[in-house]
C-alpha cells in the first residue's frame, strides 16, 4: 500500500505558503516616523506638497519621503529628531493661514510598494503595544434630556405667545416641562394647540385648588431620537476634538447606547487629552441687569427679580444677568486665541454662524451703552453616596469672565477678554472650534500605555513567542525524529499563515493577543502529537509503516475535529462575551486553531507522503 | 518509555482516592474562596492604577508622604518589576472615583521628583464599568459552559457531557481556589487565563473520550471500567506529551513576558496542570458514576467513522 496525495493537493499547499508569506512579509520591515497632515475640509493637493516640501527644504530638514495618500499628505523622516522639528514648523506655518490643518505625528509602516499595492499590509497593533490612551466615556443622557426639554421649553413660551395664549409659568425639570395655566379652559384649549404643534410630546394634565397643569414630556420614540441624536452629536464634537489634538488614526466609536470608546494611539500627555476630550466648557452671552446696588441686594436676600438671574464674576463679586440669553456656544463657529493688544491679557477671537450674528447684531444695536457679560459655563461631576449606592452628581459651574459695555453692534467676529492664561484662552478657542457636547461626558473607563511600556510589551512578546516556539521544536524534533521534524514545519507554517490571517484581517493584535499565539503553538503541536501516537500504536499492533501512517491520520482526524471544534466554541463565547483583553486573546485563538487544523493534518501529511509515501519502507522515523 | 505504558497502569484502581483528593480540593476553594475571597484588581472593583518609571532607583517613603499630605492616605504603594519604577494603586472612594485622579497624581509625582518621571500605564475603572465587567466575565465562563455542554451532548452522550462539565467546573474551582488562597492578583487577564483552561481541558477530556467511545464500540467483553481503563492508556503518553508541550511555551511566557502578562501564565499553568489529571480522573470517573455503558454508545453509529477522512 502507498500514501500518494494527488498533485492539486501539493499546489494548494504551496500556494498557500506562498500567499501565506506574501502576507506575513509587511511585518519584517519597521516603521518610519511620519507627520500626517490632514484637512478637515479641503482635500490636499499637490500644490500644498509643493508649499510643505519648499518649507522643510528651506528649513533644512531632510525627509526620507512626501506623499499624497487619498486625504492625508505623509511625510517620512528617518529619525523622530527631524519628524519633531518638522512637526513644530509646518503646525506653525500651516496654522497661521488656516487652523483647520490638523498635523499628527505617526509611525508609518515601511511597507514597500509592491507590497502595499496588493493590501498587504503589517498587523494592527493594539494600544497596549503601540502606546497611547484608551477611553471608555459615557453620556449623561439625563442632562441631555433636560437641556433638550428646555429647549423645548423656550420654544413653547414663544409658541403660546404668539398664539396668545394665557399661561401663568413654565417649569422644566429633569423628566418634564410643566406649564402653569388659571384656568381649566386656558389649559384645554392652549393643549389643543401645543399637541398639535408639538408631535413629539405626550402631554398630561393635573391641577390643585387654584391652578390647573399640563405636564409636557417626550413620548417613547422621540426620548429614543433624542438619545441617539445625543450620543451622535458628541461622537462628532469628539472627533474634532481629536483632530485639533492630532492623533493620527484615531478611534471614536460608539458602545451601546450611552458609551462611546475613544482611542488615541501614540498620545503621551493624556493628561491633556483627558482634559480636552471630556471639557464641557462652553460661552454664554448675556445682557446685564438692574444695578450695582441691586446686585449686592440681591447676592444678600439671594432673590433674584423677574427675568434675571445671580451669577459671580471672576473676582467673587455678584452680578445680575438677564436670563434670555445673546447667543450660546454652538452659535460659534470658529474661535482663535492670541494677545489682545491694547491690555495685553490672553484673548479669543470668536466668529458666529450667519443665525448667531444676526441675533448678535440685532441685541447689540438696541443695546449701545450697556453692559453684557460673557459666562463661562463647565460642567463638573462627584460621586457621591446614597443610601448605600453611588450616584453620579452633576453640578453646573457657572463664571461672568467679563462685563463690558458695548460700544458699537457687534456682529460676525469680536473678541472677548478676562482669561486667566494664555492656556486657558489656547484650550477655550479649541473647544469653541471644535462645537460643545450635546450632553456632557464622563470618562468611566481608562487604559493608557506610555511608549515606552508598549515597546518593551512586543519585546517582551516576541521573546516569549520565539523562546516557547524554539523549546517545542527542540522537543518535537527529539521525541518524534523525522515526523517530529515534520511537524516542525507544519508548526512554522502555523506561525507564518497566523501573523498572514491577522494582518489580512487587520485585527488588533494586543498583549492577550500574543499570549493567545503562544498557547496555540503549545496546542497547535497536539494534533501531530495525537496523529504520531496513533501511528506508533498501529505500528505496535503489527501493521505495516504505510498502512500505520493511513490509519495513524485517519483514526486521529475525528478526535482532532471534535477537540478544537469544541475549544472554538469555547473562544467564540469567548469573543462574544468578552470585552477588550478577553476578545484579542479569543481572536488570535480562533485564527490558530483553523490554520493548526490545515498544518498540523494537511500539510504534515503531505510532507510524510512525500518522504515516505511511494516507496517500500521497514521502519518509520518516529 | 510511552511504547510501554499501555495496559500497564490500573489507573481506575486509584479513582477512590482522586475522588477524595478532588473533593477535598475543592472544598478548600470553595472555603477559601468564601472566606479569604479572590483577590480582585481594579479591572472589576474600580480604582485606579498608576505606573511610573523613573531614570533611577526610587525610595517609596517621600512618594507616601507626598500622597498623604494630599488625602490620598490610602494609596498602595510599591515597587514594580525594578526599584526604579513604582505602582500606585487607588482604591475606589464614594466621593473621589474620577479619571482626574489619576492626572492629579501623576502631577504630583513630577513635582517631587528631580528628573522627569515617564508615565507608562495609567489603569482607571470606573466602579459601574467594573461591576460589568464582573458580570460579563462570570456571564462568559457560564455560557462557555453551556455551550459546551450542548455540543458534547450532541456529538458523544449526555453523561459524557456532564462528565466533560463536571471536569471544567472541578478545574476553574481549584485554579480559583489556588488564587485566592495564595491571594494573587486577579484580573481581567487571568479570567481570560480561566476560561482558556476551559478550553484547554475540554480539549484533553474530548480526546479521551473519543477513544473510550471508540473503544466501547469495539472491545465487546470487558466491562465500562476495564474499557475507560484501556482508554486511559492508550491516551496518556498523548495527554502527557500535549501537556508538556504547551507548559514549555507556558513557562517560557511567565518567565520572560513581563509583568503584565505573569497572572495570566501562572493561572494558565495551574489550569494546565489540573486539567490534565482532571481529563485523567474526573471526566471519566464522573461518566462512569452516572451509568455509561456500552449499549449508550451503540446508537448513533457510524458518526465517527464517516468523520475519519482527512
Amino acid at each position: 500500500m502507498v500514501n500518494r496525495y494527488a498533485p492539486w493537493r501539493y499546489i494548494l499547499l504551496i500556494l498557500v505558503i506562498v500567499i501565506g508569506a506574501f502576507y506575513a512579509a509587511p511585518n519584517l520591515y519597521g516603521e518610519d516616523p511620519a507627520l500626517q497632515i490632514t484637512h478637515r475640509v479641503n482635500l490636499i493637493d499637490d500644490a500644498e506638497l509643493g508649499n510643505i516640501r519648499s518649507l522643510l527644504e528651506n528649513e533644512d530638514i531632510d525627509y526620507r519621503s512626501i506623499e499624497l495618500d487619498g486625504n492625508n499628505l505623509l511625510v517620512r523622516f528617518d529619525s523622530e529628531e527631524k519628524q519633531l522639528r518638522a512637526a513644530t514648523q509646518v503646525r506653525e506655518a500651516l496654522h497661521d493661514s488656516d487652523r483647520r490643518y490638523s498635523v499628527a505625528l505617526n509611525l508609518a509602516p515601511a511597507t514597500p510598494d509592491w507590497l502595499t499595492t496588493l493590501n498587504a499590509l503589517p498587523m494592527y497593533l493594539g494600544l497596549d503595544l503601540r502606546g497611547g490612551v484608551h477611553f471608555l466615556m459615557e453620556v449623561d443622557m439625563g442632562s441631555a434630556i433636560e437641556k433638550s426639554l428646555q429647549r423645548a421649553a423656550g420654544e413653547m413660551r414663544g409658541f403660546m405667545r404668539g398664539e396668545k395664549v394665557r399661561y401663568k409659568a413654565v417649569q422644566t425639570s429633569a423628566r418634564d416641562v410643566s406649564i402653569r395655566f388659571d384656568s381649566a379652559e386656558n389649559r384645554d384649549s392652549a393643549r389643543l394647540l401645543l399637541e398639535d404643534e408639538y408631535r413629539d410630546f405626550e402631554f398630561v394634565d393635573s391641577n390643585d385648588d387654584r391652578s390647573w397643569f399640563t405636564r409636557v414630556s417626550y413620548n417613547a420614540a422621540a426620548l429614543e431620537e433624542e438619545r441617539r441624536s445625543a450620543i451622535e452629536q458628541n461622537i462628532s464634537t469628539l472627533k474634532n476634538r481629536v483632530n485639533e489634538l492630532g492623533v493620527a488614526e484615531p478611534v471614536i466609536q460608539r458602545q451601546g447606547d450611552e458609551r462611546v470608546v475613544v482611542q488615541l494611539p501614540g498620545v503621551q500627555d493624556t493628561v491633556r487629552a483627558k482634559e480636552i476630550l471630556g471639557a464641557t466648557a462652553t460661552l454664554e452671552f448675556r445682557l446685564v441687569h438692574g444695578s450695582f446696588a441691586e446686585w449686592n441686594s440681591t447676592a444678600a436676600s439671594g432673590k433674584a427679580p423677574i427675568g434675571s438671574r445671580l451669577y459671580t464674576q471672576s473676582d467673587g463679586s455678584p452680578v445680575l444677568l438677564k436670563r434670555s440669553v445673546i447667543v450660546t456656544g454652538d452659535q460659534i463657529v470658529g474661535a482663535a486665541s492670541g494677545i489682545d493688544q491694547q491690555s495685553g491679557t490672553p484673548d479669543v477671537t470668536i466668529t458666529m454662524n450667519s443665525n448667531g450674528a444676526d441675533r448678535m447684531a440685532r441685541v447689540t444695536r438696541d443695546n449701545i451703552g450697556k453692559p453684557m457679560a460673557v459666562v463661562f459655563i463647565e460642567d463638573k461631576f462627584e460621586f457621591r453616596e446614597v443610601d448605600g449606592e453611588r450616584i453620579r452628581h452633576r453640578t453646573t459651574e457657572s463664571q461672568v469672565i467679563n462685563v463690558a459695555t458695548i460700544r458699537d453692534q457687534l456682529s460676525k467676529r469680536f473678541h472677548i477678554t478676562g482669561l486667566d492664561s494664555t492656556r486657558e484662552a489656547r484650550d477655550l478657542a479649541l473647544l469653541l472650534r471644535a462645537g460643545a457636547l450635546r450632553a456632557p461626558m464622563v470618562i468611566v473607563e481608562e487604559r493608557t500605555v506610555g511608549p515606552s511600556l508598549g515597546q518593551e510589551n512586543i519585546d517582551r512578546g516576541f521573546l516569549s513567542v520565539m523562546v516557547g516556539f524554539v523549546a517545542v521544536l527542540l522537543f518535537m524534533a527529539v521525541y518524534y525524529k523525522v515526523f517530529g521534524l515534520v511537524a516542525n514545519l507544519a508548526l512554522a507554517l502555523n506561525l507564518v499563515l497566523m501573523v498572514a490571517i491577522l494582518s489580512i484581517f487587520q485585527a488588533t493584535l494586543t498583549l492577550p493577543g500574543i499570549a493567545g499565539i503562544v498557547l496555540t503553538v503549545g496546542m497547535a503541536v497536539d494534533a501531530n502529537v495525537l496523529i504520531f501516537e496513533r501511528i506508533r500504536e498501529e505500528i505496535r499492533l503489527g501493521n505495516t509503516p504505510q498502512a500505520s501512517i493511513y490509519s495513524g491520520y485517519s483514526k486521529a482526524f475525528g478526535t482532532i475535529a471534535d477537540a478544537n471544534i469544541t475549544t472554538f466554541i469555547a473562544a467564540m463565547v469567548l469573543f462574544g462575551f468578552g470585552t477588550g483583553p478577553i476578545q484579542g486573546f479569543a481572536v488570535t485563538l480562533m485564527i490558530g486553531i483553523a490554520s493548526s487544523m490545515f498544518t498540523a493534518i494537511f500539510g504534515t501529511r503531505a510532507v510524510i507522503n512525500l518522504i515516505y509515501g511511494s516507496k517500500q519502507v521497514s521502519r518509520l522515523a518516529i | 518509555m510511552a511504547r510501554t505504558l499501555s495496559n500497564k497502569i490500573d489507573f481506575m484502581a486509584l479513582r477512590k482516592p482522586a475522588v477524595i483528593m478532588s473533593a477535598a480540593l475543592i472544598l478548600l476553594s470553595i472555603v477559601s474562596l468564601f472566606t479569604l475571597k479572590l483577590n480582585v484588581g481594579i479591572d472589576f472593583t474600580g480604582g485606579s492604577i498608576i505606573e511610573a518609571g523613573y531614570q533611577q532607583a526610587v525610595e517609596l517613603q517621600p512618594i507616601r508622604n507626598a500622597l498623604e499630605s494630599k488625602g490620598f492616605g490610602d494609596a498602595i504603594v510599591q515597587h514594580f518589576g525594578s526599584a526604579s519604577e513604582v505602582l500606585i494603586r487607588l482604591v475606589p472612594e464614594a466621593d473621589k472615583d474620577k479619571a482626574e485622579l489619576s492626572s492629579e497624581i501623576i502631577g504630583l509625582l513630577q513635582e517631587i521628583s528631580e528628573t522627569p518621571i515617564d508615565v507608562r500605564r495609567v489603569d482607571f475603572v470606573g466602579p459601574q464599568v467594573g461591576e460589568e465587567l464582573t458580570e460579563d466575565g462570570g456571564l462568559a465562563v457560564l455560557y462557555a459552559l453551556i455551550a459546551i455542554l450542548i455540543y458534547v451532548a450532541f456529538r458523544f452522550e449526555y453523561r459524557f457531557s456532564l462528565g466533560a462539565v463536571a471536569a471544567l467546573v472541578h478545574d476553574v474551582l481549584i485554579t480559583l481556589g489556588v488564587f485566592s488562597i495564595l491571594q494573587l492578583d486577579f484580573d481581567l487577564s487571568v479570567l481570560a487565563a480561566i476560561l482558556a483552561v476551559i478550553g484547554y481541558s475540554l480539549n484533553d477530556t474530548i480526546v479521551v473520550f473519543d477513544r473510550v467511545r471508540e473503544n466501547f464500540r469495539k472491545i465487546r467483553k470487558k466491562t465500562s471500567l476495564e474499557v475507560i481503563n484501556i482508554s486511559i492508556n492508550q491516551t496518556i503518553s498523548r495527554t502527557l506529551t500535549t501537556s508538556f508541550t504547551t507548559l514549555l511555551v507556558l513557562l517560557s511566557l511567565f518567565f520572560l513576558g513581563g509583568e503584565v502578562i505573569h497572572s495570566f501564565a501562572l493561572a494558565l499553568i495551574i489550569g494546565v496542570l489540573i486539567g490534565t489529571y482532571s481529563s485523567i480522573y474526573v471526566a471519566t470517573t464522573s461518566a462512569l458514576v452516572l451509568g455509561i455503558s456500552r449499549s449508550d454508545l451503540l446508537l448513533p453509529e457510524k458518526e465517527g467513522e464517516e468523520m475519519a477522512r482527512p
